[in-house]
């Protein structure tokens, strides 16, 4: 039995699938929509707790903790408890999915800013550089690629878990796994699986390409390839 | 709770044994036997019941009702799905099963049977089960498939049957398990059989959380709920009645093994099915979602219809 054969290839090949509220394109604009929200709020949530925690150099166990908390939490479990609280909003996705963005966003802002070196932090105070200024004009820029992980780290997970959103009804590529599963329909939950597994190696093709523009020449073997 | 039960029971038994066995010598002893041993097949069963609390507490009601009327009764709760306990009951470990008649049918039966009366499936049933088996009397309580509405937009639209929806449903959002979109027990059959057509179909979860939070916010006006969910009760919905069967039947009814039981243990369950209805149900899941233990449930409802 050969899924691709079998399941994959021929439902991809339907066109039918690739255009209309259900086809590909609309489910990936719906997929996209929700991982990129839930990942922009993460990362205007964790990276100025980060970088301020990482600037004070104080702190590190409630980071830990909290990250070690949101690590924890079952996001589906989450998804439901906020589904019944906000009695049955649309926008329930958005808590947790961010809550599973935030901790790999939050520590390695944290630890890029700890471990950048204390030489390059003195000389900038040397220059005359107010605490701010060293935080922004130093530590950030040297603790960028490791941030950038973080982020591309909590991307992935996103995009590969914003599936849940079609459990309260939404649409993205959830809705080809929960909609195949309930009718039996593998071609259609192995078609949906495969987008979600495409789509989190394309987010890493991109970061890669993030990487390349944002961090600068001199900066880039820092933190290459974890 | 149901090991405790178990394990007292299984005490009680090894007492019995050990009388009957002191009995059996003093027989032997004595040439005039004034202690007649009762054959234990006669007056000792063993009550199952899948892994579900619903299933648990029928269980429990036959075996205290049992149990009451002086029956020995050894409890086997929570035993597994159909698929682990019918084998069970089939060579008669098991001698009393708290049942569903379709879903018994559809799963272990006759799994192609069309058949969607109470009584079409018990003739299905009676035709189709192995000679160790028999049905006892459906009661009136059944556990199945729905269209449900909330009391208030029943009240607004003057709605109470599935066929009432017909001048109303094309502004309807039906909400429920994705299959319910495709299957014939769904919008297939309320289009084919009733003539309806819903505004849209949204796709919830099986008698869940999300279903039940989307009626009560409003976003969907009707839902496939289960008959015997608690929160028919608490959250003020109404199952609609379903005049032309599109659901099939899913009564409770006693399934026994037939060497195992007598009269008396027949007519008792039967006295139970006389009596239990779907509300009963709704009820007792309630209570037993607030935490109240399978027998104060089970007791409760057997002395509320005079059966203790």
């Amino acid at each position: 039995m050969n899924i691709w054969t079998r399941w994959i290839w021929p439902w991809i090949s339907n066109s039918h699938h690739w255009h209309g509220p259900d086809g590909v394109p609309a489910r990936l604009v719906e997929h996209l929509a929700y991982s990129g929200l839930a990942l922009l709020i993460a990362v205007l949530i964790a990276l100025p707790i980060g970088l301020l925690i990482g600037h004070r150099r104080r702190g590190a166990f409630t980071v830990v903790s909290v990250a070690t908390a949101g690590r924890a939490v079952p996001t589906l479990g989450l998804l439901i408890l906020v589904y019944l609280l906000t009695n049955a909003s649309s926008w329930a996705w958005l808590i947790p999915l961010a809550v599973l963005a935030i901790p790999p966003i939050l520590v390695n802002t944290y630890e890029g800013v700890l471990g950048v070196d204390a030489d390059i932090t003195d000389a900038a105070r040397g220059m005359g550089m107010t605490g701010t200024q060293v935080l922004l004009r130093a530590e950030f820029p040297v603790a960028l690629p490791l941030i950038i992980v973080g982020v591309r780290t909590a991307a992935i997970q996103v995009v590969a878990t914003a599936t849940i959103a079609a459990y309260i009804s939404l649409g993205g590529f959830g809705r080809y796994i929960f909609d195949g599963l309930a009718t039996n329909d593998y071609a259609t939950v192995a078609s949906g699986a495969l987008l979600v597994v495409l789509l989190a190696l394309a987010v890493q093709v991109l970061f890669v390409g993030i990487r390349r523009v944002l961090v600068p020449a001199g900066l880039r073997t820092r933190a290459t390839g974890s | 709770m149901p090991r405790l039960l178990i394990m007292r029971t299984g005490r009680r038994l090894v007492a019995v044994s050990l009388a009957a066995a002191a009995g059996l010598t003093l027989a032997a002893c004595s040439s005039s036997s004034t202690n007649p041993i009762t054959p234990p097949k006669a007056t000792s069963v063993v009550v199952g019941s899948a892994n579900f609390p619903e299933a648990e507490v029928l269980a429990e009601i036959y075996s205290l009702a049992l149990q009451h009327i002086g029956v020995k009764v050894t409890d086997k709760f929570n035993i597994g799905s159909r698929e682990v306990y019918y084998p069970e009951i089939v060579k008669g470990a098991v001698t009393i099963l708290p049942e569903y008649n379709g879903a018994l049918l559809t799963t272990s039966v006759n799994t192609s049977s069309t058949a969607t009366t109470t009584a079409a499936v018990d003739a299905a049933l009676t035709s189709g089960l192995p000679s160790s088996l028999e049905i006892l009397n459906p009661s009136a309580a059944q556990d199945k498939d729905s269209v449900t509405v909330t009391q208030a937009f029943a009240a607004a639209h003057h709605i109470a049957s599935i066929a009432d929806l017909k001048k109303v449903a094309n502004t309807m959002v039906i909400g429920a398990s994705p299959e319910f979109k495709t299957r014939y027990e769904g919008l297939v059959g309320l289009k084919k059989l009733y003539g309806l057509t819903f505004k849209s179909f949204l796709p919830t979860d099986l008698s869940g959380p999300v279903s039940l939070a989307d009626l009560k916010s409003g976003k969907i006006q009707a839902s496939d709920i289960f008959t015997t969910t608690p929160q028919i009760l608490s959250d003020k919905l109404l199952t609609l009645s379903d005049p032309k069967s599109l659901f099939a039947a899913q009564n409770v009814l006693p399934l026994v093994y037939k060497k195992g039981v007598n009269t008396k243990i027949i007519n008792e369950l039967n006295a139970i099915s006389a009596k239990l209805t779907t509300a009963d149900l709704v009820k007792m899941n309630l209570q037993l979602s607030q935490g109240q233990s399978y027998s104060t449930v089970a007791t409760n409802w057997l002395k509320s219809v005079g059966l203790m």
